[in-house]
């Protein structure tokens, strides 16, 4: 990470340590629906484990992704705000503010993470993960992470006003519930289930479940490690367009 | 162009099919006060941005500190300090921390930062609400504490757009006192202003903005020269009365033909005016209202483009 990077990473901190409802949101949220599925709901749904087992790696691609809002605004605020114009004008590297702010986004997602996985701990959770496949879970977690984040600036960036900001992480924060992530796609009615079947979360989750687990499955890993490489590539090329173009 | 901070030439930009510059040539010398006016909509954000390398031109050129604004954006940007429109702080941060963001990306090294940050918020007086976040501060320290960051790292042309738009009088006079001692210090000076009186008070050449045109250019005496001076407005109640004083009255002319309001050339201070007042009493000449009228943005495009502003003209 460059000097200028580092930098704004400070600057990055100093505001999610002062914005703290924002991080309790991020955290208790994924808590909250996790607790809602396996304590009341989860009993309910057949899916051949311990319904926690089933449910932790979806709801921590869930949790991944609900932090991504705050992201968003983040952005977006900083745009409107003015000072992105004062650091553009000044000698300072293009990317700087931009993966300053990834960074930020994938820290604060490991501390909500691992605070989603102590619950599942409390819940009866017990992956039956080797190290190393511990190793490849946190790593496919910072980096989904990670290409989301991308995709999440260039949102905030592209979007006029913090409200819309807002919005258009909603099909982003959505789409793990459309997935494998609460129930197998293969119970899913038609339509909806081919739809959880190719959109990219479904193989995603499954890596990340097949890695706690102890079964982790070759094909699912490509066609994931692929999709978070695409999604982070997109993210990235349309984010640095972006804040090159608004002045 | 020797001594020139800032030289363009031929400056053009457009968005879509609305022509925001339309040939522009400006040169400002080292150590001086330049000052573009112009209404709202007339170009002058366009032009900063252009000048600051926020903006690409679509023609023309313009080099800054002695480098072209479209390849050498690196050195244009190490010899410019901007504070835009809009304060650009950041809110979640003190205004101690703004600063010290600043001197870090200006790598200043932590002693003399400190000294550098120190001595700011003092000169800017702000020093006792250097610990609470930038979010809480007026529109005057914002602006204040904007400009400061600006100065961190001593750039050598500072770009000041509208700096005292939206400010109380007492704010706008201390941004002036701030701004004269800057130039003081050798810095130059670019600025933007939508009030005739800010230009004439700091400037030492004004170029006047309209629909992307530079209408004039020159130092704040030339220029006035070509507009009307400040007068004072009678209105009589008859015809008689307004001859009268039209013979009394060297210079003074009938404001339009179907009222009786008469113009009267003269400085507007209290005691020209009370002169004024009491050579119409002793020829018992009736005032029925009276003002005194200063020139100001639109009276100057009046005279120099032969229409109201066009921020008048949106009306």
């Amino acid at each position: 990470m460059s000097a200028d990077a580092t930098i704004m990473l400070r600057r990055n901190f100093k505001h999610t340590l002062r914005n703290p409802v924002a991080v309790f949101n991020a955290i208790l949220l994924p808590i909250v629906i996790m607790l809602m599925f396996v304590g009341e709901i989860g009993g309910a749904f057949n899916v051949g484990v311990k319904y926690v087992e089933y449910a932790t790696p979806g709801m921590i691609v869930l949790t991944i992704c609900y932090g991504l809002s705050a992201t968003a605004l983040a952005v977006n605020s900083d745009m409107a705000k003015g000072i992105i114009n004062r650091f553009k004008v000044m000698d300072i590297s293009r990317s700087a503010v931009l993966s300053a702010q990834v960074v930020a986004t994938v820290l604060r997602t490991l501390v909500a993470v691992a605070a989603i996985v102590g619950v599942a701990f409390a819940l009866g959770f017990r992956p039956h993960a080797s190290f190393p496949e511990w190793l490849g879970a946190i790593g496919l977690i910072v980096l989904i992470s990670f290409a989301t984040s991308w995709f999440t600036i260039a949102l905030g960036l592209a979007a006029k006003t913090p409200e819309s900001a807002g919005m258009a992480v909603v099909p982003l924060i959505l789409l793990p519930f459309l997935s494998s992530a609460i129930v197998p796609a293969d119970k899913m009615g038609p339509g909806i289930r081919q739809f959880a079947e190719y959109q990219p979360f479904t193989p995603i989750i499954e890596t990340l479940r097949g890695l706690l687990t102890g079964h982790p499955s070759a094909s699912n890993a490509i066609t994931a490690l692929a999709w978070c490489a695409g999604i982070a590539l997109v993210g990235y090329l349309w984010s640095l367009a972006t804040f090159t173009r608004r002045a | 162009m020797r001594n020139s901070a800032i030289a363009a030439s031929g400056l053009r930009k457009a968005y879509q099919d609305n022509l925001v510059l339309d040939g522009i040539d400006l040169d400002v010398e080292t150590g001086t006060i330049f000052s573009l006016l112009g209404p709202n909509g007339a170009g002058k954000t366009t032009t900063v941005n252009v000048l600051t390398t926020l903006i690409r031109a679509d023609g023309g050129t313009a080099r800054v500190a002695g480098h072209d604004v479209a390849t050498q954006t690196k050195a244009v940007r190490a010899a410019i300090g901007v504070t835009g429109q809009f304060a650009a702080v950041d809110e979640l941060l003190t205004g101690q921390e703004n600063l010290q963001l600043m001197a870090d990306l200006k790598r200043l090294g932590s002693g003399p930062a400190k000294a550098v940050v120190t001595g700011l918020l003092a000169r800017f007086d702000l020093t006792e609400s250097a610990q609470k976040l930038a979010s809480t501060y007026s529109g005057g320290m914002r602006r204040k504490l904007d400009l400061a960051m600006t100065l961190v790292g001593r750039p050598e042309i500072i770009f000041l757009d509208e700096p005292t738009t939206g400010l109380d009088p007492r704010s706008r006079r201390t941004m002036w006192d701030i701004i004269r001692q800057l130039a003081a210090d050798g810095v130059t000076i670019f600025l933007t202003t939508q009030y005739l009186e800010e230009a004439d008070r700091l400037a030492d050449r004004i170029a006047v903005l309209d629909q992307g045109h530079l209408v004039a250019q020159g130092t704040p005496a030339e220029l006035k020269r070509q507009i009307p001076g400040s007068h004072v407005r009678l209105q009589f109640a008859s015809d008689v009365e307004l001859d009268t004083a039209m013979r009394l009255l060297p210079g003074s002319a009938r404001a339009a033909e179907d009222d009786l309001i008469l113009r009267v050339p003269s400085d507007g201070g209290a005691k020209s005016v009370r002169a004024l007042l009491n050579q119409l009493d002793d020829h018992s000449v009736d005032v029925e209202e009276f003002s005194v009228h200063t020139p100001d943005l639109d009276d100057v495009f009046l005279a120099l483009t032969g229409r109201a502003s066009t921020k008048e003209n949106a009306r």
